[in-house]
């Protein structure tokens, strides 16, 4: 076992994928020579060339939609979208062409390509490079969304995600790609579509996303000293949803607490929700409930970003509040 | 480059082979058999058939919304389409697309577009791939007035052009976006004078003759097997029929339309092989006989296709 960064872990499963498959190239802003706006990259264009670490204009739409075509033509492409808000200018491709292309042509066709793209706050980029947009792509069927914790998880999800023939869409968090974490020496893979209970108990099921998993870890602990054990479910991928995993986590502890950063209004957690209020009723001895970013801008300033971003001590009063 | 007599008697049966079917489907959308909208090609058969005259099998091409001509040059059946247009298990998408998304991928046609310009990323990406793969293949990227309008254009060109690859932007100007005026919509004279800027050559022709349209797709494709990257060809034409099925059609004159019904490039080009003597009144009725003989049989195979069972709603979704 190593232990590496998140960042490391994505870089690692570029690398070892690209070495694998030639069909596997990548196209984004600033992938080649600059590394990568978030450093993933650094050193990748010196190994594989600049025909496969394309470095694009500034042209989301073009980067999202070439990668569409290319894929359509049988390569493997891995774009990156350097922040996720600037998913936006790439809607048509992913929405309208990637993810309906296979279902329009009668199963015809597919759309082997990843898009790798990076959101939250915590850095003080204020409203427009700092969203969780993660659930406008849940949202639309054709696509995948994996949104991993971990340099462990990362890495092996976002080598099934390249080997997978879907459109995925593979959501990293700029402040956790330096968190490091234990990953195998050789090659692995972690199944899309499964989720990981990153800590057992059997009081209250806290389901986290991404950068919050640690904050609920961080708030399990807080309740442990009460004792409360909190069992943490980390679901990895999005869509599709290992909705079994975190029902029979519920059906042990009757409570369940969903966090993700992303504001409150329609985000994952209210798929979440009203997936396990409707199969897991009968589980439930509480209303489920959320912690998620309230549904404002994320603002500038550093004090009121951190009262934006879900906090430890939120995730354990909610968690006390429908044990009591 | 110079076009053979097959090439020649391939574009006429083309042409007359696209007009037909556009009449024969909107004869079918008027008896409730193709539902939604159509959007009619008449009018502008000489850009697809030129164009499409110019690649081979295995090249490839993203088609439009107004895409049934496109499809048919590149080789489309018109049984399979018109069983796709009726919704039918057995067109080409299984009935799950209709006529703007018609597509066979494995023949190089990546898709009619029910999105405006949407089919000129996946275009370039096409070539892309055809560039990474090292293979001597190039994509047309049929698109309109309209299209010519939207950011990705820029965004796509441009990328083509700084990476050259081998894709061909072929402007189907046929003078309006939906009641949109071309002279009202574009800045400039010519679409083909945004090339300059997108950093590629831009050529001009008259859409309604196939051979010209031939010829300046020819040098494209030429360029770009070559590897000297893109090249911008926009084609002046024009649309006999409304916007689609639907459209009353109030923003055109009559006079307009005539004046361009004058310019026929079927009725054209039929008369230039006549004066070649690849053609006579007795060629010209076997022609048009075998065309609607085959136009009738897919028809009959359409209307006798069984629609796709409900159990179908959910599957291809995902790979």
């Amino acid at each position: 076992m190593a232990i590496i960064t998140y960042r490391e872990a994505v870089k690692e499963a570029l690398r070892e994928e690209m070495r694998r498959d030639e069909r596997v190239f990548m196209l984004g802003e600033d992938i080649g020579i600059y590394g990568g706006a978030l450093g993933v990259t650094a050193g990748m264009i010196e190994e594989f060339g600049p025909e496969r670490i394309r470095n694009t204009p500034i042209s989301e739409a073009a980067i999202a939609g070439t990668a569409v075509g290319a894929a359509a033509m049988g390569m493997r492409p891995v774009a990156e979208i350097m922040y996720m808000d600037f998913t936006t200018l790439s809607m048509d491709q992913l929405v309208n062409q990637a993810a309906k292309i296979r279902y329009m042509f009668g199963g015809k066709a597919k759309i082997p390509m990843v898009l790798r793209t990076q959101g939250g706050a915590g850095r003080c980029n204020a409203g427009q490079h700092s969203q969780s947009l993660e659930a406008w792509f849940v949202h639309v069927p054709g696509l995948y969304v994996i949104q991993p914790s971990t340099p462990y998880d990362v890495k092996g999800l976002l080598k099934s995600a390249i080997r997978d023939d879907n459109p995925v869409i593979f959501i990293e968090h700029k402040m956790i790609y330096a968190t490091k974490g234990e990953v195998p020496e050789g090659e692995y893979l972690v199944p899309i579509g499964v989720a990981d209970v990153k800590r057992e108990g059997t009081d209250v099921t806290i389901v986290a996303t991404s950068m919050m998993l640690f904050s609920a870890l961080e708030a399990a602990a807080e309740l442990a000293k009460g004792g409360i054990e909190a069992e943490v479910v980390d679901p990895r991928t999005l869509f599709p949803l290992d909705i079994e995993t975190i029902l029979n986590s519920v059906k042990k502890t009757n409570h369940l607490v969903i966090v993700h950063e992303a504001n409150e209004r329609c985000g994952v957690g209210a798929e979440i929700a009203a997936q396990v209020a409707d199969k897991g009723f009968d589980y439930l001895d509480a209303p489920i409930k959320r912690v998620c970013g309230p549904n404002s801008v994320i603002p500038y300033n550093q004090h009121l970003e951190r009262l934006f971003i879900p906090s430890v001590e939120g995730i354990v009063k909610a968690a006390k509040g429908i044990l009591s | 480059m110079s076009l053979d007599n097959k090439q020649l008697l391939w574009m006429y049966k083309t042409m007359v082979t696209i007009r037909g079917f556009e009449e024969r489907a909107f004869d079918l959308f008027k008896r409730g058999l193709v539902r939604g909208s159509i959007h009619f090609y008449i009018g502008e058969e000489a850009m697809a058939t030129g164009a499409c005259a110019a690649i081979k099998p295995e090249d490839a091409i993203t088609a439009t919304h107004r895409g049934h001509g496109q499809c048919i040059a590149k080789g489309a059946k018109v049984d399979l389409m018109l069983a796709e247009l009726l919704g039918k298990v057995t067109g080409y998408c299984k009935g799950k697309g209709g006529s703007m998304h018609i597509a066979d991928v494995d023949h190089g046609i990546l898709g009619a577009n029910g999105i405006v310009g949407g089919g000129i990323p996946l275009a370039t990406g096409a070539a892309l791939a055809f560039k990474v793969q090292k293979v001597p293949k190039v994509c047309l990227c049929f698109f309109g007035d309209g299209a010519s309008n939207q950011g990705v254009l820029l965004e796509s060109a441009n990328l083509a052009a700084i990476w050259k690859l081998p894709v061909i932007y072929v402007c189907e100007n046929n003078q309006y976006g939906l009641s949109m005026c071309v002279k009202d919509s574009v800045a400039c004279p010519n679409i083909a004078d945004r090339a300059v800027a997108f950093g590629m050559p831009g050529v001009v022709v008259d859409g309604n003759d196939p051979i010209a349209v031939y010829e300046a797709v020819s040098a494209a494709v030429e360029r770009a097997r070559a590897g000297d990257g893109p090249t911008f060809i926009e084609g002046k034409t024009y649309r006999w029929m409304g916007h689609f099925s639907g459209d009353a059609d109030v923003y055109r004159s009559k006079e307009e339309k005539e004046e361009w019904k004058k310019k026929d490039p079927i009725a054209r080009f039929e008369k230039m092989l006549t004066e070649r003597g690849l053609l006579n009144e007795g060629k010209v009725k076997t022609f048009r006989q075998g065309v609607d003989k085959e136009l009738e049989e897919a028809e009959k195979f359409a209307i006798e296709s069984p629609e796709p069972g409900p159990e179908t709603l959910l599957t291809d979704i995902y790979a």
